[in-house]
């Protein structure tokens, strides 16, 4: 076993391609170095352990001594505000998760999500409208950014003119994720807990707005509450509509980039696509597959001490789930490093699964498809400037910082 | 390469599958998908191709989903001669010859047999006839009594509160229809979940307006003098006026037409080995007759090798799946129906789910969420190891006790959750009504050694 293998894991220079490590990971099922985290790297392992009882997505049970790098983010945001649904448990988290839908999704709004598809559309076009110099372009600055970022808004009821007031914070927050080996940790903490604090304060205000003046949107609907029992606190509804900002900014731009930079790797596809846009479904599916925008999930813990592969974790321990390796699983997928938009069975990891499985997923599959075949569609013979392009920072929240395209043109 | 009976199968052989419906279908596509290039006779008595089934008491009776658009997806391709509308009425073993209400004779090489379950009928023939008393179970009596719903009933009337008839009754509330549940049991879904579920279902029907009466029977229904149900006569001695009445008391298994043909088909089933192969009277295995869906009943290693009868969607798909496999495999290469049974249902707004047998189960603990708040997960234990779950309102973490079934983990669960609450500390009786006597509604039965059966058990397998 290549020793350091998760600081190899972490460390900026994997981050184009990480999967030969996952591979090496895979190897030993339960990885522990002795002192790091427990790292589960299996399908099946890691499917079984997200609907297990007993493992808590709350970092107040992590012993004190479960040396996860990842850890400390956790503490110094409980400081600014409480945790949001995504890092609570039963029953806490299916009460805050559950009154958070009602805007948002079935049974109380099935055609929120379904009703936004127009508006989807007009702001896909008029981004891909607006790209300007065909032979020069970032798609992620240009795109694949502000087309998640300007729906969120919408669906939120976020001004749009802020976002660059709240980006720097949320991208702060979204840093906090990863376990970056060269930030001093008492700097980071620091920075961490004053994003929170001010989109905290900014968010407040607006909620504040909506109380008075409720519109459509959910921060509205969230704000003005269902009944005495039903009905969040201000503070709670201030980690929710945080972390609903951040999620629907820091994911969706990464599948949409990792999405056309696979596309452009296999041009086949690509072609397929513009001819059959019905195959973006397939196609997005196969991509939260290859090329999951969420790589990890850094935040679990088990209440008792549980066996998994014939290894006893102990209570307390902190574990990571590998979900980008678990869906490379050659146990579980034919072929699992080739792109196939046509394979029929594709039960992925790419949006979690159990209680804590993405909430935003309706929103953010219906964006990538939405995005990539009119991408496919509208952008004449398209091509790459540069293979790989420079990445984000972090491991976690895993995606290109820019990817430059070139085309012949724009097709109407 | 030698020219085998299976190749010669594959290639030009003949095969019939009777009952064209979720495991007819789904075992032809299978059969199909493993190269059997031969001729496929899809015979169902219905006049439809299959369609799915458990809309009809959901969406159905909301009026979401028209009952004539519920056909089942085709996963394939399935170039069958379909004789649809005929039942079949005899089987030949001998002859190899399947024979037909309309007097045709169809020969086979190998027969998969998945007639399924049809609703019991109210009792009293006459009674039954009265305009206004449904039974569930065809798509006919879907969009029957979604007409007759739609219509605006003054009163419905269930009788009996397992699962098809809470099913009713929750549509019923929905549409905002008065509804009476009459349960002879103490409880709704009893049969099924034990007393102390039972005692939840009770509350969430009360309390979504549901007159929900139990430890009462049904004894009469009364007509009009246009034949239409104009009131029901019942075992305290009260009538209750009502212009719809559902009858759901369970199901009778379609094996009928198989008496006198030697196979060992009766009243609660065809008995099958784990393969999916039928046993004819002598308990001897046939070769070449497969069963499966809700007519099969087979026995099943993780309980105790008990002859398991499911009424259950994905039992049916999963054991089609078996059965078309072993039929175009060689005896080496077949393999077991070890599906860990799997419910679900719909009523009141609330997602219930099972795994495993909870109706094995002598005890229950609730080892997540409340009862009180109707969000739980419930464990069922049985001689000291987890046989069966339940949740509402808790689904996704069943896969997880799916496990603890599979691998016999002890009983009561030793450790704690991330959402145990009081009411979850300690198991207590699970409170199942008496094996002995028939409840109906029940959709899973233990056929295998009950003292009830124990005339005609005939079909014990040695050596387990
Ligand atoms: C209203 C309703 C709701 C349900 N809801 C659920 C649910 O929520 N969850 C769940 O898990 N399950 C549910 N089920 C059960 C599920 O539908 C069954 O398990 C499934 O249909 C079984 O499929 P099958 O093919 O074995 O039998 P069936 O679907 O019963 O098909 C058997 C077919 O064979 C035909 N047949 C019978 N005798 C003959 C003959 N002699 N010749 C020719 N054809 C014959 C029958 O007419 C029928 O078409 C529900 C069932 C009903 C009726």
């Amino acid at each position: 076993m290549a020793h350091g293998i998760l600081s190899q894991i972490l460390d900026y220079s994997s981050r184009a391609n990480p999967y030969p490590l996952y591979e090496e990971l895979r190897k030993t099922p339960v990885f522990h170095d002795g002192t790091g985290p427990y790292v589960i790297s299996t399908y099946y392992d890691i499917q079984s352990l997200l609907h297990d009882p007993r493992l808590s997505s709350d970092a107040r049970n992590l012993a004190a001594t479960a040396g996860d790098p990842l850890a400390e983010g956790g503490e110094a945001e409980e400081t600014a505000l409480p945790p949001s649904f995504l890092k609570l448990d039963p029953p806490e988290h299916d009460r805050l998760r559950r009154m958070t839908n009602r805007p948002f999704g079935p049974p109380h709004s099935p055609h929120r999500v379904d009703g936004m598809r127009g508006g989807l559309k007009d702001i896909v076009s008029g981004l891909i409208d607006n790209l300007g110099n065909t032979e020069d372009i970032d798609l992620v600055d240009q795109f694949a950014y502000p087309f998640p970022v300007t729906m969120i808004c919408q669906l939120l009821g976020v001004p749009r003119e802020d976002e660059p007031k709240f980006h720097v914070w949320a991208d702060t927050l979204a840093a906090s994720l990863d376990p970056d080996p060269d930030a001093d940790p008492a700097e980071r903490q620091r920075k961490t807990h004053d994003s929170r604090m001010e989109l905290g304060m900014y968010l407040a205000g607006l909620i504040e707005q909506r109380r008075k003046d409720p519109g459509e949107d959910m921060l509205s609907q969230l704000a003005v509450g269902h009944g005495p029992d039903e009905s969040m606190s201000t503070m709670e509804l201030l980690s929710t509509a945080a972390l609903l900002l951040i999620a629907g900014h820091e994911t969706t731009v990464n599948l949409i980039t990792n999405g056309m930079l696979t596309l452009l790797r296999n041009p086949d596809v690509l072609a397929n696509l513009r001819q059959e846009p019905g195959l973006a479904v397939p196609l997005v599916e196969e991509l939260l597959r290859f090329e999951p925008p969420v790589q990890l999930l850094p935040q679990r813990t088990p209440l008792v001490d549980i066996e998994v592969g014939g290894i006893t974790i102990p209570k307390g321990s902190s574990m990571w789930l590998i979900l980008a390796s678990g869906n490379r699983d050659p146990n579980r997928f034919e072929n699992p490093d080739r792109f196939d938009p046509y394979r029929k069975d594709i039960q992925h990891l790419g949006l979690g699964s159990g209680i804590h499985s993405c909430f935003g997923a309706p929103l953010a599959r219906l964006e990538a498809q939405l995005a990539l075949s009119e991408l496919a569609r509208r952008l004449e013979n398209p091509r790459l400037l540069e293979d790989p392009p420079p990445y984000r920072q972090n491991a976690v929240l895993r995606g290109p910082r820019h990817l430059r395209i070139a085309c012949d043109g724009i097709r109407a | 390469m030698a020219d085998t009976a299976l190749d010669q199968l594959k290639r030009s052989g003949r095969i019939v599958v009777v009952g064209a419906s979720l495991a007819g279908l789904r075992a032809a596509e299978v059969m199909r998908e493993k190269g059997f290039a031969g001729s496929l006779t899809l015979i169902g008595d219905e006049p439809h191709e299959p369609y799915d089934r458990p809309p009809l008491s959901k969406q159905v009776l909301l009026g979401k989903a028209d009952a004539e658009r519920t056909l089942l997806p085709r996963r394939r391709d399935i170039d069958a001669a379909w004789r649809l509308g005929v039942a079949a009425t005899g089987l030949d073993m001998a002859a190899r010859t399947v024979k037909l209400a309309d007097g045709e004779e169809v020969p086979y090489d190998r027969l998969l047999i998945a007639t399924g379950v049809r609703a019991r009928p109210w009792p009293n023939e006459v009674e039954a006839e009265l305009a206004g008393v449904f039974t569930l179970r065809t798509r006919e009596d879907g969009a029957g009594l979604a007409r007759a719903l739609a219509a605006g009933p003054r009163r419905v009337l269930v009788i009996g509160a397992g699962f098809t008839g809470s099913e009713i009754a929750s549509a019923c509330r929905e549409r905002g229809l008065e509804v009476t549940v009459a349960e002879r049991g103490n409880g709704p879904l009893v049969g099924a979940l034990g007393g102390v579920i039972g005692a939840v279902a009770a509350e969430l029907q009360r309390e979504n307006g549901v007159d929900l009466r139990t430890g009462i029977s049904v004894t009469a229904l009364e007509g009009d003098s246009t034949g239409r149900v104009r009131a029901a006569h019942l075992s305290d001695g009260t009538t209750l006026e009502c212009d719809v009445v559902v009858v759901g008391l369970g199901a009778q298994r379609n094996t009928e037409w198989l008496a006198g043909s030697g196979l060992g088909a009766g009243p609660r089933g065809i008995a099958c080995d784990a393969g999916c192969r039928a046993f004819d009277l002598r308990g001897i295995v046939t070769d070449d007759i497969y069963v499966a869906g809700d007519v099969a009943r087979s026995p099943h290693a993780l309980f105790g090798y008990q002859f398991l009868s499911l009424e259950h969607w994905g039992n049916a798909v999963a054991q089609a799946e078996t059965a078309a496999h072993n039929m175009m495999s060689e005896s080496t290469d077949r393999r077991p129906h070890l599906w860990v049974p799997a419910f679900w249902s719909s009523q009141f707004g609330v997602n219930i789910k099972s795994v495993g047998v909870p109706s094995m189960g002598t005890e229950i603990m609730i080892t997540q969420g409340s009862r009180s708040e109707r969000r739980f997960t419930g464990v069922y234990g049985y001689q000291g190891r987890v046989i069966g779950a339940v949740t509402f309102d808790n689904g996704r973490w069943l896969q997880f006790y799916e496990k603890q079934i599979e691998s016999t983990a002890p009983f009561p669960p030793p450790f704690t959750t991330v959402d145990r609450r009081p009411d979850g500390q300690r198991p207590i009786p699970a409170d199942f009504p008496d094996p002995s006597v028939p409840t109906h509604g029940p959709t899973i039965t233990l056929s295998g050694y009950s003292p009830a059966e124990r005339r005609i058990a005939t079909f014990t397998p040695a050596g387990h």
